[in-house]
């Protein structure tokens, strides 16, 4: 008996199984994770759950009865090792599976520091899953000193964490400011300062050599000789798309695995979607690591398996809790050339990012209503006149496309 | 443990147990009720939990954050009145017997 199975049981792998079952797929169904866990939210990982705030039921996306009662297969702690498109088999633990069709939402693997600069020592971690937090959980303790490697937002929302614990934190970027990857000198600039000011050291253009000790970190050595004590280290560098798999079967990889605007990969039996896939977008091809676009892209994948031939549009948004902060992302900020900053009312902002006469994307910091009159204006295909955004005194709202509040 | 009545757009009702402490939304969540999408998990970043709530509890509710105003006047439909953001809503013994209604759709 064959029929569909999804590979990783994270949020694109529970939405993609839920979204069958919801536009009527009745043949069978199996998601296998390899997580002892069914799917869970990764976003609090690094926030209230990371703080001790939330209950680890509470991250959980669906009920535990939620698979069993919609005649879905769940198979948790099992690791899929290779996929036979030919036989359109698969190898799990001591079993050989059999599939019709196969989605693949394997999402991704952080790096890590290699082993020969200490990469390799206890007290040393990364932040992905339940088992990394629930690890380095009993490190956070007030009075101890956390260095953190790399100023992306996983790094920064647990220097948050970690401050308002009373721990003493050291966070270091190699580049000549944190989120340089993904965001302006202006968002970075807003939230510098709100690190320091909370008292994390922040330091930018600091390259990492190497991490002493005997068993356990005991101190970084940096490239410029200076040493940094610290009691532990979390190494927050970025991710790689989970592709390994996909490779060993066969499937085309560019950026992860590659699939077309429907969300097949090079083999036509087989899908993917979530954090392990890059899709066709604009001119290029693009591959998000976001919550939204993991539950989209599965739902849009979710409808092709059956037939609905879907073209797949991001529409990117993204946040992050830091402090009483709380960034909200809308689009991408990709090729833009023009930063304008905007000043809202009790030390809100947002950072409205331009590529030509085109509004690209609008980071805003504890500004809802700047996120969604960007988001809006994005997503309709239009733009706004720059000064329009600086002036303190236009209402946003009248900025928006027409008729908010009936999309 | 406090009932919750949470009513589909096409008028289908669902009465479920919530524990209290939990929020609205998680309710909605945990008990498999359709029509609360809830995609950041209730950071208060989505407004795809979005409902009306009962006239008659609304001002049994705690009032609303800015934050929640604001992503509030971007949902669908919203009704200055009776709309909330179920992930904002802590369920207490208070709110034994709330009824919520979900809109048409969220965003
Ligand atoms: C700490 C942290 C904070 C984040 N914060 C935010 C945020 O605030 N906002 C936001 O939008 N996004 C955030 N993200 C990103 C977001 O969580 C991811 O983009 C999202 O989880 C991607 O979903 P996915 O299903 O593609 O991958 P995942 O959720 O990673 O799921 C993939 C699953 O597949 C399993 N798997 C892989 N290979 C195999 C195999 N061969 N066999 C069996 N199982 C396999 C893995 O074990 C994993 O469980 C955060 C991520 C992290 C780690
Ligand atoms: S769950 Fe996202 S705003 Fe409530």
């Amino acid at each position: 008996m064959s029929g569909i199975v999804v590979i990783g049981a994270g949020q694109a792998g529970a939405s993609l199984v839920a979204r069958l079952r919801g536009v009527g797929y009745g043949g069978q169904l199996t998601l296998i994770g390899a997580e002892p866990v069914p799917p869970y939210q990764r976003p609090p990982l690094s926030k209230a759950y990371l703080k001790g705030d939330m209950d680890p039921e509470r991250l959980f996306v669906r009920p535990k009865n939620f698979y069993a009662d919609n005649g879905i297969d769940l198979r948790l702690g099992q690791w899929v090792s290779d996929i036979d498109p030919a036989a359109k088999t698969l190898k799990v633990g001591g079993d050989v599976l059999a599939y019709s069709q196969l989605a693949l939402t394997t999402g991704s693997i952080p790096r890590r520091l290699p082993a020969r600069i200490g990469g390799s020592l206890g007290g040393v971690y990364v932040m992905r899953g339940l088992a990394d937090i629930d690890a380095m959980a009993p490190e956070f303790v007030e009075g101890r000193r956390l260095l953190i490697v790399g100023g992306g937002y996983v790094g920064l929302e647990a220097a948050a964490v970690a401050t308002s614990l009373g721990l003493e934190v050291t966070l270091i970027e190699a580049a000549p400011r944190i989120l340089q990857r993904v965001a302006s000198a202006a968002t970075a600039d807003y939230f510098r300062k709100l690190h320091t000011d909370h008292g994390v050291r922040v330091l930018e253009s600091t390259k990492l050599d190497h991490l002493l000790g005997d068993d356990r970190v005991r101190a970084a050595v940096l490239a410029d000789g200076r040493e940094i004590a610290a009691d532990f280290v979390l190494v927050g560098v970025g991710v790689e798309p989970a592709t390994a798999l996909a490779e060993t079967a066969g499937l085309k990889v560019e950026n992860g695995i590659w699939t077309d605007a429907l969300g097949r990969t090079s083999d036509p039996s087989i899908w993917a979607a979530g954090d392990c896939a890059s899709f066709p977008h604009s001119s290029g091809r693009m591959r998000l690591e976001s919550v939204g676009h993991a539950i989209d892209h599965a739902e849009c994948v979710a409808q092709n398996m059956v037939g609905t031939g879907m073209t797949y549009v991001a529409k990117p948004w993204f946040w992050s809790d830091q402090y009483d902060t709380k960034l909200q992302i809308a689009g991408l900020n990709s090729g833009y050339d023009q930063v304008v900053e905007r000043l809202g009312q009790g030390g809100s902002a947002s950072v409205w990012y331009f590529g030509g006469k085109r509004l690209l994307a609008v980071d805003a910091m504890n500004d809802p209503r700047a996120y969604m009159v960007g988001k809006r204006i994005i997503e309709a295909g239009q733009t706004v006149q720059p000064n329009l955004v600086r002036d303190p005194t236009t209402d946003l709202r009248t900025l928006a496309p027409s008729a908010i509040g009936s999309s | 443990m406090p009932k919750i009545t949470y009513i589909e757009h096409g008028g289908k009702e669902h009465v479920v147990e919530v524990t209290a402490g939990l929020t609205v939304m998680e309710g909605a969540r945990d008990n498999g009720i359709p029509g609360i999408e809830a995609d950041c998990g209730g950071a208060c970043a989505c407004s795809t939990c979005h409902v009306y709530v009962d006239p008659a509890w609304m001002d049994l509710l705690p009032a609303k954050e800015p934050m929640e105003e604001d992503m509030l006047d971007f949902a669908y439909a919203p009704d200055p009145l009776r709309s909330r953001l179920t992930c904002q809503i802590k369920v207490t013994d208070a709110l034994d017997g709330l009824v919520v209604q979900m809109p048409e759709k969220q965003i």
